[in-house]
């Protein structure tokens, strides 16, 4: 029977120590959608998601209710727009209409993001995948909650440069098109390696065409709960060091689970995955920055903190393995910038860089994440550095991407304020050598061999 | 049966326990079992109740008791005990 320190133990965890389920994301397939008629296309897409999800949001309080969790966001991820839209629009504003339509059944249903404005173009571009992409800066400034990736290399593909050069391009303009709000545009475009056909979280969900027709991801969080476990640990070796991250990551991820197939019994949707990822918020006390500190750093930045998040992005998966019956999404430990106070401090106090920020995402679950750089910043310089993320997901089999904000009319050292979970960032500085020539060869990069691995 | 977690948490004061089992008597609540301890003058209790024949459902129990919370000067939390089975047993 269950004692009084454990029951203790738990709600501190979740009042004191801001666990929490990040949230109940539900993939949607829109392939049964297709039209060749843009009016019977969105018509369907708004009465699929709303029928699909009418309700999830209020199943979703019903379990914080009863099980006394906070269950944050609940979300939709959709089948990638340029399949579902490919056979209706003729021209990028046609699939804006789409995004449209997203919306507005995002409103009607109450999720606060919906998933899945996306193109997959890690071999190439179809015109459709093409059309979607030059649309997303439109898209993304007429929709306040759909959010957009796109996928542009993989292991087994190589990279497609060609979409990397347009990436560049089209993150300038959706950051000029949104600059009224600090180009908050680019906070819902996300660029993909080796994209994951079941990530719960924003902005870069997406219901995969691998996926059943709906399905429930679930994405759990807690960066307090091991923070404050580790405090505990200080001065002892890394066995006890990991044992302890393990431990808690086993018992944050339990509670995903039994959020997961509560919803999953309750919508009478299946159970998907649960994503077992650190995911920080700008509250006090919700950092991954804060844990590597932990561990034994000044800041996140210092030397040693790629060897300290490896290590916490492995203790991570190896606790919450085994705490789930099916794991997927990124599952790692997220470093976002401006989502993280910790890492926010780290960057103002001139530790942390974009380059060492490239180094830790070898070994996280992501990538470059919620980095302001300076408005000024050249399309092909922001496409190198997407390039440079790319090859290392593709080298490392893993799954990398950028979330790049170029602050239209902001410099090195200003601040930009993005609200809420999306919090606020310095200015980083980028390098300023050219990689033009680079950018400008277009085709592919070769996918790499997968032997001789040294 | 699923049984449910009911948890006090707060400053100890006469008449905590009476008015949280009064409330639960009153909506046809069975108390299981009761564990309470004192630690530095927190009152902490657990209790452990099944709430089937109720006809309100936990998240009806859980505001109504967090309300009642608020009038003692105590934390009262309602859950559904999987949360902690979950988490405390593989």
């Amino acid at each position: 029977m269950i004692n009084i320190y454990e029951v203790t133990e738990t709600n501190k965890m979740i009042q004191e120590e801001n666990l929490d389920v990040r949230t109940i994301t539900m993939g949607i397939s829109l392939l049964d959608c297709i039209d060749a008629d843009l009016e019977k296309t969105r018509a369907k897409i708004y009465a699929k998601i709303t029928e699909s999800a009418r309700d999830l949001v209020k199943t979703g309080e019903d379990i914080a209710h009863e099980f006394g969790i906070p269950v944050v966001n609940k979300r939709i991820s959709v089948t990638p727009i340029a399949l579902v839209g490919g056979a209706a629009c003729k021209t990028p504003e046609d699939f804006a209409k789409i995004a449209e339509t997203l919306d507005l059944a995002a409103h009607e249903v109450g999720v606060n993001f919906i998933g899945g404005y996306s193109a997959l173009v890690s071999k190439g571009m179809t015109p459709a995948d093409e059309m979607l992409i030059r649309s997303i800066p439109q898209a993304l400034a007429r929709t306040e909650r759909v959010c957009s990736s796109v996928n542009v290399g993989s292991t087994k593909t190589g990279i497609n440069m060609d979409a990397v050069k347009l990436m560049g391009d089209i993150i300038k303009e959706t950051a000029e098109y949104t600059k009224d709000q600090d180009s908050l545009g680019c906070a819902k475009l996300v660029v993909f390696c080796n994209a994951p056909d079941d990530n719960p979280f924003m902005a870069g969900a997406f219901h995969g065409v691998t996926e059943a027709d709906r399905i429930i991801n679930v994405g759990v969080s807690g960066p307090g709960v091991v923070k404050t476990a580790l405090e505990k640990v200080r001065g002892e070796n890394f066995e006890v060091l990991c044992e302890t991250i393990k431990k808690t990551a086993f018992k944050v991820t339990r509670v995903g689970q039994l959020v997961a197939k509560e919803a999953s019994e309750r919508l009478n949707v299946p159970f998907g995955i649960v994503d077992l990822s650190l995911a920080p918020t700008p509250a006090i006390g919700d950092s991954v920055a804060d844990i590597l500190c932990e561990i034994g750093l000044e800041h996140a930045g210092a030397p040693g903190t790629t060897a300290a998040l490896a290590l916490l992005n492995d203790q991570v998966k190896k606790g919450g393995v085994m705490a789930s019956s099916y794991v997927g999404g990124l599952s790692g430990a997220f470093i976002p910038v401006s989502e993280d106070q910790g890492m926010i401090d780290a960057v103002n106090a001139g530790a942390l860089t974009l380059e060492k920020l490239e180094a830790m995402t070898c070994v996280c679950s992501v990538g470059l994440d919620m980095i302001a750089v300076p408005g000024d910043t050249k399309a092909s310089t922001l496409s190198g550095i997407i390039a440079d993320e790319m090859a290392i997901g593709m080298i490392n089999q893993k799954t990398t991407a950028v979330r790049i904000i170029p602050v239209v009319g902001k410099g090195v050292g200003e601040v930009v304020e993005f609200g809420g979970l999306l919090g606020y960032a310095p200015i980083m500085p980028v390098n300023q050598f050219s990689c033009d020539d680079f950018v400008n060869r277009g085709g592919r990069i070769p996918a790499p061999i997968h032997s001789f691995k040294n | 049966m699923k049984k449910t977690i009911i948890t006090v948490v707060g400053h100890d004061t006469v008449g905590i326990t009476a008015k949280v089992c009064t409330y639960l008597a009153e909506n046809n609540i069975n108390i299981l079992d009761i564990t309470q301890t004192i630690v530095q003058e927190y009152f902490n209790m657990m209790m452990i109740v099944d709430t089937n024949k109720s006809e309100k459902s936990i998240a009806v129990l859980a505001e109504e008791l967090n309300e009642l919370g608020k009038e003692i000067g105590v934390i009262i939390k309602c859950q559904g005990e999987d949360i902690f089975n979950q988490m405390h047993r593989i």
